[in-house]
Order: structure tokens, then C-alpha cells, then sequence
């Protein structure tokens, strides 16, 4: 199924370590879904088999922080749920990236009220912000592709001119143009 | 649905004819909305009756729904006093729904957490066991306190919460609860 099937049987591949390093982390990011509200579900669809997250290896939805690379922040923040993200954060191991998914978790959304954090960003770093209520599946792998793309280059972990970590603050813009609605159906005939 | 109905026109509810003759010397009110009937009862009545609606062979409310209040500052309405503590008791015999509200008005400023000796009143979590939490969340969002609960703490916001917030001379936006969180950074975990 692999690349090994293409190739004769007796060649030889030469690369960098580097490369096969960043490739094999690229295509490994596991994400710890943070799945509080509606986003959520756009998450689960992300990871299913039509949008197929899988293809792009982060397809492992890891309930430990601990396991997990990537925080995936879906939906409201509550005032009480703040504490456990960030104690979830502080739990994954670097290098660990965070995205931002959806209105509510990056602004608070509609919800101005006295229990909704307005944007988990004030807490947390936050390297990609997802825009969208909820945002589509292509916007979430686009979000994920632009974390791999980061480590493509090699840039883990991002500093700043200071020596420090910083957040990447990417802001993914919409990457897909609406249908006319309904659409006839693509499975079953 | 009924017709809505007249203000001034007779409250015919068997139930309400019940209650009456057993409590011929208490103070006791009813509305009626849309065929929904009210009972208003004062405070220090509130246990007996309510024990009565239950107990009582042509009352028979054996459940009860729900628990919640209603805060009527600025109601533009006349209303018999600030705060209602609202009890929506159903017969699951005869098919029947009763609403029971009391009327509390607070002795000290409602914009902090200290206990109001005029916002108490008795629980009924010795009738309907049901009531445990529904008086807790009252009491977590209202400052409405019950006398006799077996554990009244709160139940959505944390035990030092510094108000009441559905209130309504609480802020919408809330007094900076959502923002007083420590800001994680990169190098802080
Ligand atoms: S952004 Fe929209 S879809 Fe996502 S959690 Fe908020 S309300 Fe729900």
C-alpha cells in the first residue's frame, strides 16, 4: 500500500534524517479534541470518512493530553472549563500546537455573556484560529495542513526574537466556495 | 389550547377548591393563563400546601417538573414582590399541571452573595426528592436559599462565585469573572 510497492525491490533512497524526521511528525499529529459545543461535531465529521482526516495522519483523537500533539479547542469556553484547559494544555508534552476552532473558541461568539471566556487565546497560546460557526471540515485539514507545513520547515519550535516560544497566530481564511442547496446525492445510486 | 381568557373570569381547577377548604384562613391567590393555572401562596404556607397537593386524593401531584424563579426588578408590571420561587407540579394520574409561586422580596442589596434572612424558603426535597438540585441551581442563580436542603451548595458556578448572576441587577457581561484567569504562555509549562 505504501511507497514500497511502487519501487523495485532493490533501490535505494537517499534524503536527509531531518526530512524523514519532520515527515514521519508531520504525518503523525495527534490531536486531543477539546470538543465542548457544536464545533464538535464538525470535528467528528473532519474525522470521518468523507472529509478523512486521516489522510493526513491526524486521525488518532487522543483523549490523554499526554498523548496527544495537537489541542484542538471546539466550541465555548466556559468561565468553570477554562482551568481545564489550561491544565490539559500545560499536560501535553512539546512540541504541542493549538488550534483554535470556531467563533466561540476564539472570540466567544455570540455568546457575550458572564460564563463564556471571550476567546480561549487570552489564557492559552493559540497557534492557528479557525474562523466559521462552525467552521467547515476543508477549514479544520486546512488548519492542520498549515501546522504541517510549519514543520516542513523545520520551524519547531517557532522563536521569537527573544528566544522564547510564540505562538503562531495563523489566521486560516476560507478555502471553499458555498454549493447551491440542495445537492443531489453522491452515495447510494 | 383554551382561548385566552379574561383576567377577571372565575378559576374553576379542582385542585384549587381542595386547597381552599383546607386552608380556609391562609392567603391564598391564583392567575390563570391560557387554561394554565397559578397558585400564589405565601412563603410560611409553601411546605404544608405543598405537601397537601401531593398527598391529597384529588390532588395527586406526585412529580414534580421543575424548580426555578423569576427575578421582576423592572417588570413593568406591578408584581407582589421581587423575587419568585416557581414550582411546576404535575399529576401523572389525572393528566393535570399546577404552578405554585411564592413571592419574596429581599431586606438587604441583592448585588452580593451574603445570605437574606427575607430570601428563604422552605425545601421540598422531603416531599419530591427530585427538588435537590433544582433548589440548588435556584439558589446557585438566584440567592434564594432553602430551609431544611440537605446540601445546598451551588451547582453550576463555583463555591466563592461573587454573586447570583441571573439576577437581573447582575451585569450581563459579568463583573470580570470571565477575564480573571493566569495567562499561560509558551515558556510557562
Ligand atoms: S462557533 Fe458556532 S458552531 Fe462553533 S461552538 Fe460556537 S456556536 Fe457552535
Amino acid at each position: 500500500m505504501g511507497i514500497e510497492t511502487a519501487l523495485p525491490t532493490d533501490v535505494m533512497l537517499t534524503t536527509q534524517l531531518q526530512r524523514v524526521i519532520n515527515w514521519s511528525r508531520r504525518s503523525s499529529i495527534w490531536p486531543l479534541p477539546f470538543a465542548t459545543a457544536c464545533c464538535g461535531i464538525e470535528l467528528m465529521a473532519t474525522a470521518c470518512s468523507r472529509f478523512d482526516l486521516a489522510r493526513f495522519g491526524a486521525e488518532v483523537m487522543r483523549f490523554s493530553p499526554r498523548q496527544s500533539d495537537l489541542l484542538i479547542v471546539a466550541g465555548r469556553v466556559g468561565i468553570k472549563m477554562l482551568p481545564v484547559l489550561q491544565r490539559m494544555y500545560e499536560q501535553m508534552t512539546e512540541p504541542k500546537w493549538v488550534i483554535s476552532m470556531g467563533a466561540c473558541a476564539s472570540t466567544g461568539g455570540v455568546f457575550d455573556t458572564y460564563a463564556t471566556v471571550q476567546g480561549c487565546d487570552q489564557f492559552i497560546p493559540v497557534d492557528v484560529y479557525i474562523p466559521g460557526c462552525p467552521p467547515r471540515p476543508e477549514m479544520l485539514i486546512e488548519g492542520v495542513m498549515a501546522i504541517q507545513r510549519i514543520i516542513d520547515e523545520d520551524r519547531i519550535p517557532p522563536k521569537g526574537p527573544d528566544g522564547k516560544r510564540v505562538p503562531l497566530g495563523i489566521a486560516v481564511s476560507p478555502n471553499y466556495t458555498p454549493k447551491p442547496q440542495p445537492v443531489g446525492l453522491t452515495v447510494g445510486s | 389550547m383554551a382561548a385566552p381568557t379574561d383576567a377577571t373570569a372565575p378559576i374553576d381547577h379542582p385542585a384549587l377548591a381542595r386547597v381552599k377548604e383546607a386552608f380556609r384562613d391562609r392567603r391564598l391567590r391564583a392567575t390563570q393563563f391560557r387554561g394554565q393555572v397559578t397558585l400564589i401562596v405565601e412563603p410560611a404556607d409553601l411546605h404544608p400546601i405543598m405537601q397537601f397537593l401531593r398527598d391529597d386524593a384529588a390532588c395527586t401531584y406526585n412529580f414534580l417538573s421543575d424548580v426555578t424563579a423569576v427575578d421582576y426588578l423592572h417588570y413593568p408590571q406591578e408584581m407582589p414582590g421581587r423575587f419568585a420561587v416557581v414550582y411546576n407540579l404535575l399529576s401523572h394520574d389525572r393528566d393535570d399541571r399546577l404552578i405554585v409561586k411564592t413571592f419574596l422580596d429581599p431586606s438587604i442589596p441583592t448585588d452580593g452573595t451574603e445570605a437574606d434572612p427575607a430570601l428563604f424558603v422552605d425545601s421540598v426535597t422531603d416531599i419530591w426528592p427530585g427538588a435537590e438540585w433544582t433548589e440548588r441551581e435556584v439558589f446557585d442563580m438566584f440567592g434564594i436559599r432553602f430551609r431544611n436542603h440537605p446540601d445546598l451548595r451551588r451547582i453550576l458556578t463555583w463555591e466563592d462565585y461573587p454573586a447570583h448572576p441571573l439576577r437581573k441587577d447582575y451585569p450581563l457581561r459579568g463583573r470580570g469573572e470571565r477575564e480573571s484567569y493566569r495567562v499561560l504562555d509558551r515558556t510557562s509549562s
